[in-house]
């Protein structure tokens, strides 16, 4: 017997963030973005810059998810995201300076390493306006 | 006999102090309300990293990671956590006695301990008895930063993988409630392996990218999760012993206030009686 539902939870160091029973799970995997239904086999992975996305019936949540864990069972997901925030939590005025700033420095920048860093810091800032825009209103 | 006009002035200046009291043990009140929601807030995070932990190392063995090998132990490395500023009691006092005994006691065995410390309390206690500080972290508490911990986490598996130190250990309070602070003495790294209680029956999972890669992940970031809990802890133990230890000090100066007023009510009325008698001897010589 397949579970019907998954419960997904996500916490960070500042909190526990979301706790629903949701139907399906998108979540930015170490290798690329990968989806969750309920009855999923047992998988584990590290995760990158991106969001996270679940729905329930014909309702969909996002959250902002960068670097962190996701653990797959049947019946649940958990992920432990270093940093996150909620679509609603999110300062879109914020987000777009981080936005410009990171792109300015990523045309100044010439070393290997800062350029890394500039570039983290600007898919931060564009995941999180695009989460904004995805605000249940 | 002292002049009244002196024991009126020792009342105010209790009544002052007594004040000031009142007004630190409401500030830490508040404050320990929230360093208390941020403690509880970090828990479910601590708990899940723990769960998922046991789930991965079930299926590990001691070799497969760096922080999981248990070394003979020869140098080690001791943080201590105590708060910034003091009047909280015997909260960084504990703690200092806690992390001497530790020091002595490793030193009869062999071994030699080095020292990185959290808070001034604890900088100045062991600067003053001239012992070597590996590292100090000063003013991190307001406010605390998750910064902190990872630098705390970084150089602790740092020191360990080079094979500076081939054990960590942490001394700081633990907050058991508002009022009751423990000091807890915990080691850090290696990483205890009998944390990890067998999981059955075991499933096997897939992983992306794959188990190292994970354990890589997981095993410094569990330690700075511990830190941060114990940073947290601390906080809030801080908070906890001064609100006490200020809510003490207004009892003794509001029985000192009642003793003294009392006092100089027996002063008046002795100096009232001995101008009546001095009037009623006149009068009848």
């Amino acid at each position: 017997m397949l579970p019907e539902k998954l419960l997904l939870e996500v916490v960070t160091p500042e909190g526990l963030l979301l706790r629903e029973e949701v139907d399906t799970v998108r979540a930015p995997g170490a290798l690329g973005y990968f989806g969750v239904l309920p009855g999923h086999r047992p998988f584990f992975s590290t995760l990158g810059l991106g969001e996270i996305s679940y729905q329930i019936g014909k309702e969909s949540g996002h959250l902002t998810c960068f670097w962190g864990f996701c653990e797959v069972l049947p019946d649940r997901v958990s992920i432990l995201a270093e940093v996150g925030e909620r679509a609603e939590d999110i300062d879109v005025e914020r987000a777009e300076k981080q936005r410009h700033q990171a792109a300015d420095r990523m045309k100044s920048i010439r070393d290997e390493q800062g350029f890394k860093e500039a570039q983290a810091a600007y898919m931060k800032a564009v995941t999180r306006l695009s989460v904004a825009r995805k605000r249940r209103d | 006999m002292p002049a009244l006009i002196d024991i009126r002035r020792r009342i105010r200046s209790v009544k002052n102090t007594q004040q000031i009291t009142k007004a630190m043990k409401m500030v830490s009140a508040a404050k320990l309300r929230r360093a208390q929601e941020a403690m509880f807030a970090a828990r479910p995070y601590a708990r899940r990293m723990m769960q998922v932990l046991n789930s991965l190392a079930s299926r590990a063995t001691p070799e497969a990671h760096p922080l999981l090998v248990e070394r003979p132990q020869q140098n080690v490395l001791l943080i201590v956590v105590t708060s910034d500023k003091g009047l909280c009691g015997g909260f960084n006092a504990n703690i200092t006695r806690a992390a001497l005994r530790f020091l002595q006691d490793e030193q009869r065995v062999g071994q030699t301990v080095k020292l990185e410390v959290v808070g001034r309390k604890a900088r100045d206690f062991f600067r003053k008895r001239v012992w070597e500080l590996h590292a100090e972290h000063v003013g991190v508490f307001q406010p605390l930063k998750y910064e902190t911990a990872k630098v705390l986490a970084k150089s602790a598996i740092d020191g360990f993988t080079a094979g500076r130190f081939d054990a960590v250990y942490l001394v700081f309070n633990e907050f058991k409630s508002v009022i009751a602070q423990r000091v807890a003495v915990e080691r850090l790294l290696p990483v205890a392996r009998e944390e990890f209680a067998p999981e059955n029956p075991p499933v096997e999972h897939l992983y992306e990218p794959d188990a190292q890669a994970i354990f890589d992940e997981i095993l410094p970031r569990h330690v700075e999760v511990q830190l941060w809990q114990a940073l947290l802890e601390s906080a809030a133990a801080e908070h906890g012993a001064r609100m006490a230890a200020m809510d003490a000090a207004t009892n003794n100066a509001g029985e000192m206030i009642d003793s003294l007023t009392l006092y100089m009510n027996k002063v008046r009325q002795a100096a009232i009686t001995k101008e009546i008698i001095e009037v009623v001897s006149g009068a009848s010589s």
